[in-house]
C-alpha cells in the first residue's frame, strides 16, 4: 500500500515538475505546480510529518499559488520569443540538469550514510504533528521563528512598496 | 519505502527545476521553477529528519516554506511592477542593470 502511494505521488510530483518546465502558457505551469504540490503533500504525509503536509497544501496551494494565478492573470500570458541568446540553449539546458542528477544521485548511492537504505526508526504517532513542531518552534528554535516573522513582514512592506508604484509619466 | 527513494526523487525535482531555470525566459515561469527546487530541498530535509527520527528537520523546512513565501512575494512585486513600466517580461532584455 505504502509502496503505491509512494509511486502515484511520485509520478504526480514529477509529472507536474515537467508541466511547470514544459508548458508554453504560464497560466497551466501554474496549475501543473498545484498538482506537484499536492503530490509533494501526500509525500510528506508518507514521511509521518503531518502538521507539514497541511501547511504545504494550506500555505502553498492554497495562498501562494492564488497569488501566481492573480499576477499571471493580470500581466498576461505568453511573452516568451523564440530568440535563443545562447545558441543551443534548449539543447545544452536539459543536458546539464541530467549532468546535476546523475552527480546527486552519485553523492546520494555512494553517500555511507547506512541508514538510507532503511524506512527510518519506528516513531510514535505524535511524530510530526501540530503539538511537536510547535513545541520545537516555540522553545528550540524561537529565534528562528522570530526572525522569520520579522522576514514576513519585510516581505509584505516590500511587496506593497514595489507593486504600488506607477509608471513615470502614467496615470496616477 | 526506504528514505534512498525519496532522496533521488528529490534530487530529480531538484533537476527538473534547475532545467526550468536554464531553458524559460519569462520570469513568472521561473519563479515557479525556483519553487520546485525549494520544494525539492524541503523534500530532502523531511526525509532526512524521517531517516534520524527526529522533528528538527521538518522545523528547518517550515522555515524554508516561509522564506520561500516571502521570496515569491517580492518576486511577484518586482513581476508587477516591471509590466506597469511597460518593459518586456523576459529576462533575457531586462538588461538595464548589466555592467
Amino acid at each position: 500500500m505504502e509502496e503505491v502511494l509512494f509511486f502515484a505521488a511520485a509520478i504526480g510530483a514529477l509529472g507536474g515538475a515537467i508541466g511547470v518546465v514544459a508548458m508554453r502558457n504560464p497560466f497551466y505551469s501554474v496549475l501543473a505546480l498545484i498538482v506537484h504540490l499536492f503530490s509533494l503533500a501526500v509525500l510528506f504525509l508518507l514521511l509521518s510529518s503531518a502538521f507539514l503536509a497541511a501547511a504545504q497544501v494550506v500555505v502553498y496551494a492554497g495562498a501562494v499559488m492564488v497569488l501566481y494565478v492573480f499576477v499571471v492573470a493580470y500581466v498576461g500570458g505568453d511573452h516568451e520569443s523564440a530568440w535563443e541568446p545562447i545558441p543551443g540553449q534548449r539543447f545544452l539546458a536539459p543536458l546539464l540538469g541530467i549532468a546535476l542528477f546523475v552527480e546527486l544521485a552519485i553523492a546520494v548511492l555512494g553517500s555511507s550514510l547506512l541508514a538510507l537504505g532503511t524506512d527510518g526508526p519506528d516513531v510514535g504517532p505524535g511524530f510530526g504533528d501540530p503539538a511537536a513542531i510547535g513545541y520545537l518552534l516555540l522553545e528550540r528554535f524561537l529565534v528562528a521563528f522570530e526572525a522569520s516573522s520579522i522576514l514576513l513582514l519585510l516581505a509584505a512592506v516590500g511587496a506593497v512598496v514595489l507593486a504600488s508604484r506607477r509608471a513615470p509619466g502614467g496615470p496616477a | 519505502m526506504s528514505i534512498e527513494w525519496y532522496i533521488v526523487l528529490s534530487s530529480l525535482l531538484f533537476a527538473t527545476g534547475a532545467i526550468g531555470i536554464l531553458i524559460r525566459r519569462s520570469p513568472v515561469v521561473i519563479l515557479l521553477c525556483l519553487e520546485l527546487m525549494l520544494n525539492a530541498g524541503n523534500l530532502a530535509l523531511i526525509a532526512f529528519s524521517r531517516m534520524v527520527g527526529n522533528q528538527e528537520g521538518q522545523v528547518f523546512a517550515l522555515i524554508v516554506m516561509v522564506v520561500a513565501a516571502c521570496e515569491v512575494v517580492v518576486g511577484l512585486g518586482l513581476i508587477v511592477a516591471i509590466f506597469r513600466r511597460k518593459l518586456p517580461l523576459d529576462v533575457d532584455e531586462l538588461t538595464e542593470l548589466r555592467g
